[in-house]
């Protein structure tokens, strides 16, 4: 019974009331008021995000000497989001999943670091750390009061964890007991998989052959998944396809795709 | 990227990302849900710490020290922490080798997948909807626009990084840097030729 109502466009949407799935393929009820902007996720399922093949975005186009951050607000907002890691405003799908989210528009229309700031107001409002109000009007301040600036407030203990996940290593792979199903030099067909929530496989590779070419180790699985199903680690390979095909005629003449992939993403061919 | 502001500007409206982010940090700082100093470390370990100079140094060991070449194209992560780097969007890198006969680069279509203790934060091309799309379907003409013409023969493989393996390229060492040392061969390697859009530099590039 998805039904949906309407669709926001808009950067701030203020009247949002739509689509709550309740079929057995629902990755998490969609839940709507409004108000506050945003109440929680769409889904993300083959979103705008998903790139690879697409036409139409034009020349690649590198910046001579181009700074970390353009703008100071950009390395603000990296910190921002990063020292908000422990606070779980993401969860539990995390920030990629949250920008695959955003509303196509608004996702193609916002630079880099403006996605990041998007989707960390929209959780920190979900989440209800802060208000709408308290934002927009601290915002104005900040317009009229040009040489105010930011409050400080310092914490060593903080400031240690960054750096440490900033510098330690931690690995991705997993202690399991799980057998591999496939060994490098398999032929492999890509399951035709439309999950409807954060995924990590490309539409362009769905329904493709390739071969495995390497066994990395046992690694979390990314993907949303129904409510009430967890996932175990996987076995995560790279497999191989032949640009013809992934592009068929189109393809450029001796070029190979390698991309990883988790196990439950493959079936043999 | 149609709104990525540069050089000093007075904003004019509460909705401008630079007045947006100064609300948000200030707020969240006076909630106690993080603090100044945090954020502080964060930009400074990507803007001064961070970068493409780690990688370089990578690359010039891997170019004089053929032991330390085969462990950091067997195990990469592994090789990369004997010089010091490892860490967030690192935890498994894998080294590519480029030869006259095989290149190749790396994309992440679906977001910004990139191997930051090697080569820092990624640069706005790579994050590009131009890049992203792309880099899979026609790479031979990216490099092109990047002034890299490849012979056909030459076999492109184009790694699209999606999972938790992040890919660096080790690029050719240029001919004629015998009399090199490696800290000068590392000022011939640049950041794209680490990702494989580029070259290594020639030693002309060092006076």
């Amino acid at each position: 019974m998805p039904r949906q109502v309407n669709i926001p466009m808009l950067r701030h949407p203020t009247t949002v009331s739509y689509a709550v799935c309740g079929g057995p393929d629902c990755i998490q009820s969609v839940f709507w008021k409004d108000t506050n902007g945003v109440r929680g996720p769409i889904y993300s399922m083959d979103g705008i995000h998903d790139m690879g093949g697409m036409h139409g975005f034009g020349p690649v186009l590198p910046e001579e000497n181009e700074p970390v951050f353009h703008a100071a607000w950009e390395g603000r907002i990296f910190g921002i989001a990063q020292a908000l890691g422990p606070h779980g405003i993401h969860n539990p799908h995390g920030m990629r999943s949250a920008q695959e989210n955003l509303e196509p528009a608004t996702y193609l229309g916002s630079g880099y670091y403006e996605r990041w700031l998007e989707v960390t107001e929209r959780a920190l409002l979900a989440k209800g750390l802060l208000n709408r109000e308290e934002l927009d009007a601290r915002a104005a301040f900040f317009r009229d009061q040009t040489e105010a600036v930011a409050p400080r407030r310092e914490d060593t203990d903080l400031r240690q964890r960054m750096l440490r996940a900033v510098y330690s290593h931690r690995s991705p792979i997993r202690d399991s007991e799980t057998t591999p199903r496939f060994k490098a030099g398999d032929a492999v067909i890509v399951r035709n998989l439309h999950p409807k929530g954060h995924t990590r496989l490309p539409g362009y590779v769905r329904g493709r052959r390739g071969v495995v070419a390497r066994f990395y180790g046992i690694h979390d699985f990314h993907d949303a998944l129904p409510a009430g199903q967890s996932a175990d680690p996987q076995p995560m390979y790279n497999v191989r396809f032949d640009g013809g095909e992934l592009w068929g005629g189109s393809a450029e003449p001796n070029q190979s795709l390698h991309l990883d992939m988790w196990e439950s993403y493959l079936e043999p061919a | 990227m149609s709104s990525t502001h540069h050089g000093a500007h007075t904003p004019q409206s509460p909705s401008d990302p630079e007045l947006r982010v100064k609300a948000l940090e200030s707020l969240l700082v006076e909630k106690g849900l993080l603090s100044s100093d945090a954020i502080d470390v964060l930009v400074q370990a990507y803007e001064q710490d961070i970068g493409p100079i780690n990688g370089a140094k990578v690359v010039a060991k891997a170019w004089v020290d053929d032991g330390f070449k085969a462990r950091l194209l067997e195990e990469g992560t592994q090789a990369i922490a004997e010089l010091g780097f490892g860490g967030l969007e690192g935890s498994q890198i894998v080294v590519l080798e480029n030869t006259p006969t095989v290149h190749n680069m790396v994309v992440c279509t679906l977001c910004s997948c990139y191997p930051w203790p090697v080569l820092g934060l990624p640069p706005a091309w790579y994050k590009s909807p131009a890049y992203r799309s792309r880099a899979v379907s026609e790479p031979r003409a990216v490099l092109v626009e990047f002034g890299l013409e490849l012979e056909p023969s030459v076999a492109v493989r184009v790694w699209d990084s999606s999972a938790d393996v992040r890919y660096m390229v080790l690029p050719q060492r240029p001919v004629a840097t015998e009399h090199l040392t490696e800290a000068e061969l590392e000022s011939l390697v640049t950041r794209d030729s680490m990702i494989g859009l580029a070259l290594a530099n020639p030693p002309a590039a060092v006076t």
